[in-house]
């Protein structure tokens, strides 16, 4: 097991190094001289070479590379351009309210959509399924930075239940996650139902129904562990998702996270937090690919670690 | 497997009925996609999106930047503004018949990009695996690894906003999903008989490609095609609502959304209809791209 994740951890490495190269090259792809977009447009050409000296932008490319490559090992991404804050404490303020977004996002989407995909699979073709994947389709087709102003007109203005922007209390993260986890309940409702429909096929299942099992036990027992298999690989791939829907979300919402963050930073052409915001979302995004690959062995006994 | 079977499999899988007479691929697809009245519908309300957006230049009541009612400011709809005015006094049905033309265009081209570099690349690297493969997929692989949108969004962060580098994001976003559908089917597919037939008479790695293994990954890239064009409208009008993409006054779905944002309270009608704008063309692609793949897909015969 530790030396299966061993061996993923390292056949990442070239994708993490080729992701941090371009993460790095960013600067140098952006139009204009970064040296003065730091400095700021009021700069003497003196004062955009101190800064060139200070950010290192006057060594070679390799030279510049392992500086922010070890730079970023230790979360030192410099300073932001608009704030002159470090930009890892920008990030560390407002990474727990994208983390908290995102995670009840995953929970109800998952619960939600795994539930509908189920029921679809069990009354398939009939009025459950039709209705079911209408809403499914729905889903996916409806945007959700709009859908997250149409709730916040109802819910909010209209009716007053629930706030509209920040993320104060509990409250202030039902209308947010709905909004994200939209999309990915609309897309685990559609797979896991075809997931069913597979399984529900099989001969074991058959077998299951022929010695006389309950058709509960049939559906939760013997279809749903089957299932999990691609349902779980599908989770991390809508991860993914959901980390780049959180960008948009937040906008809607005026949620203190990292996305609102990322759309202030390419505004401002704050280059160092984009930069280290582009990385960690990525980071993130292989991790929890590596994480879901690893509960996937754990929950299908055929596969074994090598 | 005896000849007398293959022969049969070849018959029924060209969709041969039980009077023996064979039908042609296209009429085959035909009899499977009409039986989806969805689909149908779908499939409709796209061709006349499409005609709306061709002609929406002709068409439009007012001037879509430059007619401004100052009288009627953020009034609600009535027979004189269909869809009701915006904060700046300018005709929303009109601008969202323009926007159909903007969304469209970038949907298509960005998938057509998207698909046509994928595509390539997917054939290379089945074909001809070693190399090819492992540099192709890790290329796809790095891509992948920016989640979501985020690959757009640095991508216009380095081009500069505007919607002809939104365009440029959102297929440089589009070719992994391509490459890798695309590799897969070719690794299916190269082994077949027909392929090796086809190698033993002398035929070259080109016109394999060409001629025998391309033909037989098209269903499956014309099914990715129509789900990828609603992903890549979402994408593009995510751009703009973001302020990333088409700037103020284009009638952009997403742009459009995002200065109505503000006038939530006194003009909620600014954002709803763009709103059902997007999600009816998004809803019509994603439909007709499950009708079509239930009419193109052996394997997933209607159940």
């Amino acid at each position: 097991m530790t030396a299966y994740i061993a061996k993923r951890l390292l056949g990442l490495m070239p994708t993490l190094l080729i992701v941090g190269i371009l993460v790095f090259l960013f600067v140098h792809l952006l139009p204009g001289d970064p040296a003065r977009l730091a400095a700021g447009p009021e700069a003497t050409p003196e004062t955009v070479d101190l800064v060139r000296k200070d950010l290192g932008l006057d060594r070679s490319l390799p030279e510049q590379f392992v500086r922010f490559a070890l730079g970023a090992l230790r979360f030192d991404f410099g300073t932001s351009l608009r704030t002159k804050r470090p930009v890892s404490t920008e990030i560390a303020e407002r990474f727990m309210p994208t983390f908290w977004l995102t995670v009840w996002s995953m929970v109800w989407s998952v619960t939600i959509g795994m539930a509908i995909g189920i029921v679809s699979a069990v009354y398939r073709n009939r009025t459950p399924d039709r209705v079911g994947m209408a809403f499914a389709v729905s889903g996916i087709s409806f945007p959700a930075f709009a859908l997250g102003m149409v709730l916040m007109q109802v819910f909010s203005v209209q009716l007053g239940w629930l706030p509209t922007v920040g993320n104060d209390s509990w409250r202030h993260y039902i209308l947010p996650s709905i909004t994200l986890g939209a999309a990915v309940a609309a897309i685990m409702a559609r797979f896991t139902r075809s997931a069913f429909v597979d399984i529900l096929g099989d001969d074991y299942i058959r077998t299951a129904r022929a010695k006389g099992v309950d058709e509960t036990q049939v559906v939760v027992k013997h279809g749903l562990r089957n299932a999990l298999i691609p349902i779980v690989t599908m989770m991390g791939l809508q991860f993914g998702f959901l980390l780049g829907g959180s960008i948009v979300v937040e906008k809607v919402f005026n949620w203190p996270g990292l996305g609102r963050l990322l759309v202030d930073a390419v505004d401002m052409r704050d280059y160092p937090v984009i930069q280290a915001l582009v990385l960690l979302f990525s980071l993130e995004f292989i991790l929890i690919n590596l994480i879901v690959d690893v509960l996937y062995g754990l929950i299908n006994p055929t596969i074994r670690y090598r | 497997m005896t000849a007398a079977t293959d022969f049969d499999e070849a018959r029924s899988a060209l969709g041969a009925d039980a009077t023996g007479s064979v039908r042609s691929p296209s009429a085959e697809f035909w009899r499977k996609f009409k039986q989806q009245k969805v689909a149908l519908i779908a499939g409709a309300f796209v061709v006349l999106l499409v005609v709306v957006a061709i002609v929406a230049p002709w068409i439009v009541p007012y001037d879509v930047e430059n007619f401004f009612d100052y009288d009627k400011l953020n009034a609600r709809p009535s027979w004189q503004h269909w869809m009701g005015v915006d904060a700046l006094g300018r005709d929303i049905f009109s601008r969202i018949l323009m926007g159909a033309r903007i969304s469209l265009a970038a949907g298509f081209v960005s998938v057509a990009i998207g698909a046509f570099i994928g595509t390539i690349l997917g054939l290379l690297a089945g074909y001809f695996e070693g190399w090819w493969d492992r540099v192709i997929m890790r290329f796809c692989d790095v891509l992948f690894a920016f989640p979501g949108i985020l690959l757009a969004i640095a991508i216009v962060a380095i081009l500069g906003g505007g919607m002809t580098n939104v365009v440029f994001a959102v297929a440089i976003f589009s070719i992994p999903t391509f490459a890798r559908l695309v590799r897969g089917t070719t690794l299916a597919l190269k082994h077949l008989t027909f392929v090796e037939a086809a190698r033993s008479l002398g035929a070259t790695d080109g016109t394999i490609i060409w001629r025998h293994i391309f033909p037989g990954t098209v269903s499956a890239v014309v099914v990715y095609f129509s789900l990828r064009i609603g992903t890549s409208i979402i994408t593009a009008a995510s751009l703009s609502f973001l302020g990333l993409g088409a700037q103020p006054p284009t009638p952009e779905w997403g742009a459009m959304l995002n200065s109505a944002q503000s006038e939530m309270l006194t003009a909620p009608h600014a954002a709803i209809f763009p709103a059902l704008a997007i999600f009816f063309t998004v809803l019509a692609f994603n439909l007709l791209g499950d009708g079509l793949r239930d009419a193109l897909d052996p394997k997933l015969e209607r159940r």
